[in-house]
């Protein structure tokens, strides 16, 4: 892990001016949509909606984050995790259970879950290999989980209830579903808990330090790959809460294939927000969905197809600007 | 093993192969002649990748993207009455070098914005790149047939073999010319240390671009094979799953070994077909099977094939030097 | 009384290189021991071999048990606690959650640990929030011993204190060392390439010459030999 030497000797001005473009950049822009919410109800609308969906992208986001943080390898099986959880969510209700027991449930075997693969699957790779074979372990897990859903419950889409009732609020010519409001609210809550579990436990330090400084923690007697089993274990509880929010919106299918376009939104997001901000990333991904939401209802010649293309595109003209990300710290290469 | 022995070994074992391969659709029925030609494009495929991850060291993880932009090409041109009345009866066949004058196209406009990016960001670069570009031939109708794509006149599994493996016979001796020249050599320099590299007087964004470049025309004509096998086109055939299949073959097969690029290709697209072949698995267990067989390469072999036969040869030759000292 | 740390016969390599070649010695509870040498000479790679960050074989038996396949994680929680080369600072976090990972080991409240930290180095409490990469490189490594003290070892690894810093700032910590050694009864190791500064820290010392012991003995025996002084202390 290379530590980010340049920002601790560079002079304040310098350090400060990219932040302070980035922080005027984002208040332009919540400028910006207030403004539009408060002239245009549909505006508004499609805001709130546009949250909803950078809401799930951010909880995948934040999963993919904390695993680059800690082994600078990207997931990509994450989105497929997300997906067999919720898939697992699903026999829990067809079994009996009520959503929010199942809700809970699902999270917490996720969490194991996410441990298992890590000890199974990429432990055994990272002793050996480099970063590229352990992302190479995890598409490899990736195929290997979409293709244990279809063998489990096969690939015909299967349908999801969603926790809220389909009730319309009015305010003020807008209209809000129930549905977005509660993604927002839901999704906020997951990365504020996992937020205080890092800062104020003891265990959340310890895997900060272990991610930061592998070797110095050792030291103090952290348990590094312990720590690392946890790390994924909290990334697929994460992945939980974004796929059963996923599933929930009418607009989304429960199959297979079902979280492939939104791990490619949470890694745009997780890039934008400079891969070791969690915080980076959520901010990252509610502007996406908010972004994809007003050009999909107000620029004619975006359709569905092109969404993710768009997004391509001003993600790539956001790195060409600012390489790292919005929010990353610029790193010196060490020759 | 002395390097004049080792190139006349290595020059043998070529030669062995492409007697084997050629003398190969003689046994098989034609569909698994073109279940080969299919390996051959993999092959390609995998070479191409290998020539800008494994040789140059930027990480590509979209090169479907590339196949694609071949694929279509020939596609297109095939559909249209002035390609066919001007190119004549090999009309076919020249949609090969036009799809790699385009996607040479294509690999300099990745290759230019990729100069900026490293590592993970430039490999999540080129993953939105792969899963763009099916996308924009969704969107684009017009020209590209959307979502139902077009169609291309069938061939028969003799001719696809043979088509597919002269390309990737064309394909490996260019790649071994270019590797073990100047070229090959600025590669390997900045796949191992740019900063050394351009004090050596490398230019780096020349050499950067045009390995993009290069393994971008020859993605391109795999994706063109590819389509005149399967005879038709559309934006799910070079999904994110090609993409993904590309690079664990090359990896699987080992970077920055030639060899190794028959041997992923070889795993990524016979294993499954063997698999499926024998009483034991039905297709629904095939990807559950590969994936897991993936994860247990890289565990047991992270070099690759390659890297575990090339340690092989040094731990034999060692025991031979070993036994023939007094 | 069997000594709290015991070396015997211990190998250490960095892959083809050997660094360590059957080193012995011991480490009384209470006692304040140095190792010297001229660079490369091992210093170290013997710490490392303590804590188990190095590959090493031999006997390494530590308050009656067996180091030899134990890791530092296993290390520290047996009351090892290693300030290595660098100080192993955890930069990116603050001083107070520095201080409170030096705890990690230790179970139960830590207000007493916290009080007792801020007696050595109360300072400590101004800057709790400020990132500890932004400290001096003295207050750094006073923050690293202050995990240390967390920790609440038996053992000591303290590795090159000195590196870099200005005499008065080595005369502090070496004074907080011997505190720590005289009110706390903490045994401690010492690297240091300041052979001056350790022998008047320790009672006895250790020099070592590519890998191996070449003279031991009570500091002021190894001060007083003309030989010794004048190849590996320099002066």
């Amino acid at each position: 892990m290379t530590a980010a030497l340049s920002t601790l000797r560079t002079p304040w001005r310098r350090v400060a001016l990219g932040q302070w473009l980035v922080a005027a950049l984002l208040a332009a822009v919540v400028v910006f949509l207030v403004v539009g919410s408060l002239q245009s109800s549909l505006f508004l609308q499609q805001t709130i909606s546009g949250l909803a969906n950078g809401g799930i992208y951010a909880s995948l986001a934040v999963a993919l984050v904390l695993i680059y943080r800690a082994t600078e390898v990207i997931n990509f099986a994450q989105g497929a995790i997300a997906t067999f959880t919720t898939y697992v969510g699903w026999q829990l209700l067809a079994w009996g259970f009520h959503y929010w027991p199942m809700f809970a449930l699902t999270i917490a075997l996720a969490f194991v879950g996410g441990f298992v693969c890590e000890l199974v699957a990429i432990r055994p790779v990272e002793r050996r290999g480099n970063v590229l074979t352990v992302v190479i372990a995890t598409i490899g897990l990736l195929i290997l989980l979409e293709g244990l859903i279809g063998r489990i419950w096969g690939n015909e889409v299967k349908f999801m209830p969603s926790p809220f009732p389909a009730r319309i609020y009015h305010l003020g010519g807008a209209a809000f579903s129930l549905q977005d409001l509660g993604t927002i609210g839901i999704s906020i809550a997951a990365v504020v808990v996992l937020w205080l579990f890092f800062r104020f436990t003891k265990v959340g330090l310890a895997m900060r330090a272990a991610a930061v400084r592998p070797a110095a923690a050792r030291l103090v007697g952290v348990r590094v790959s312990w720590m690392l089993s946890l790390g994924w274990g909290l990334a697929a509880a994460l992945g939980a809460v974004s796929g059963l929010l996923a599933a929930a919106s009418p607009s989304v299918l429960l199959q297979p294939s079902m979280m492939d376009g939104v791990l490619i939104y949470a890694f745009a997001a997780a890039v934008l927000g400079g891969l070791e901000s969690a915080a980076g990333a959520v901010v990252a991904a509610l502007l996406i969905g908010v972004l994809l939401s007003l050009l999909s209802s107000y620029v004619s010649w975006v359709t569905p197809a092109l969404l993710l293309p768009v997004a391509f595109v001003l993600m790539l003209v956001v790195l060409l600007l600012k390489p790292t990300g919005l929010f990353g710290r610029t790193r010196v290469r060490k020759v | 093993m002395r390097p004049r022995a080792a190139s006349w070994f290595g020059a043998a074992a070529a030669a062995a192969a492409a007697v084997a391969i050629a003398l190969l659709p003689l046994t098989l029925s034609d569909y698994h002649r073109s279940q080969g030609a299919l390996v051959a494009v993999y092959f390609v495929a995998i070479l191409a990748l290998d020539i800008v991850t494994g040789y140059t060291g930027q990480i590509s993880i979209g090169h479907g993207a590339f196949m694609a932009v071949g694929g279509y090409t020939t596609a297109i041109l095939l559909h249209h009455h002035w390609w066919t009345s001007a190119t004549g009866a090999l009309h076919t066949i020249w949609t090969l070098p036009a799809a790699a004058l385009v996607g040479f196209g294509a690999g300099l406009v990745v290759g230019l914005p990729a100069l900026r990016f490293h590592g993970v960001y430039l490999a999540l670069t080129t993953f939105a790149v792969a899963l763009a570009v099916p996308q924009l031939a969704k969107n684009y109708s017009h020209f590209t047939g959307g979502t139902q794509g077009l169609s291309l006149p069938a061939h028969n599994g003799l001719w696809l073999y043979r088509l597919g493996w002269i390309v990737a016979g064309v394909a490996f001796v260019f790649a071994w010319l270019l590797l073990r020249g100047r070229t090959g050599r600025a590669f390997r320099a900045i796949r191992d240390s740019e900063v050394a590299a351009a004090s050596s007087g490398v230019t780096l964004a020349l050499y950067k671009t045009l390995a993009f470049g290069i393994s971008a025309a020859m993605a391109a004509v795999a994706g063109s094979v590819y389509v005149l096998v399967n005879n038709f086109v559309n934006p799910d055939v070079f999904g994110l799953t090609l993409s993904l299949y590309v690079l664990i073959g090359a990896v699987v097969g080992g970077l920055g070994s030639l060899w190794g690029v028959l041997a992923g290709a070889a795993f990524v697209q016979l294993l499954p077909i063997g698999l499926t072949s024998g009483p034991l698995a039905s297709s629904e267990d095939v990807p559950v099977i590969f994936g897991a067989v993936v994860i247990a390469v890289m565990a047991a072999l992270p070099l690759g094939a390659a890297g575990f036969v090339q340690t092989a040869l040094r731990f034999a030759s060692r025991t031979r030097q070993s036994s023939t000292t007094p | 009384m069997a000594p709290l740390l015991a070396l015997r016969d211990v190998d250490a390599r960095y892959g083809p290189v050997q660094a360590l070649r059957r080193v012995a010695l011991t480490v009384d509870e209470g006692e304040v021991v140095a190792i010297l040498g001229a660079n490369g000479a091992g210093k170290t790679t013997t710490l490392r071999a303590i804590s188990g960050t190095v590959r090493r074989t031999g006997t390494i038996e530590f308050a009656g048990r067996s180091l030899i396949r134990r890791g530092p994680e296993a290390a520290a929680r047996l009351g090892i606690a290693h300030v290595p080369e660098g100080r192993g600072t955890f930069s990116e976090l603050t001083v107070w959650e520095n201080l409170r990972l030096g705890a990690h080991v230790r179970r139960g409240s830590l207000k007493d640990d916290f009080r007792r930290v801020l007696e050595y180095f109360p300072w400590l409490e101004r800057r709790r929030s400020q990132q500890a990469g932004t400290l001096s490189g003295g207050e750094q490594q006073m923050l690293a011993i202050a995990r240390a003290v967390m920790q609440r070892p038996r053992l000591l690894l303290l590795d090159e204190p000195s590196l870099g810093l200005a005499p008065l700032v080595v005369a502090e910590i070496f004074r907080i060392v011997g505190e720590l050694n005289t009110r706390e009864g903490t045994a401690v190791l010492l690297v240091e390439q300041n052979a001056r500064t350790s022998l008047a820290a320790a009672s006895r010392a250790y020099v070592l010459e590519v890998g191996s012991v070449a003279y031991e003995g009570a500091s002021d025996d190894l001060a007083a030999h003309d030989a010794i002084r004048r190849s590996y202390l320099g002066y």
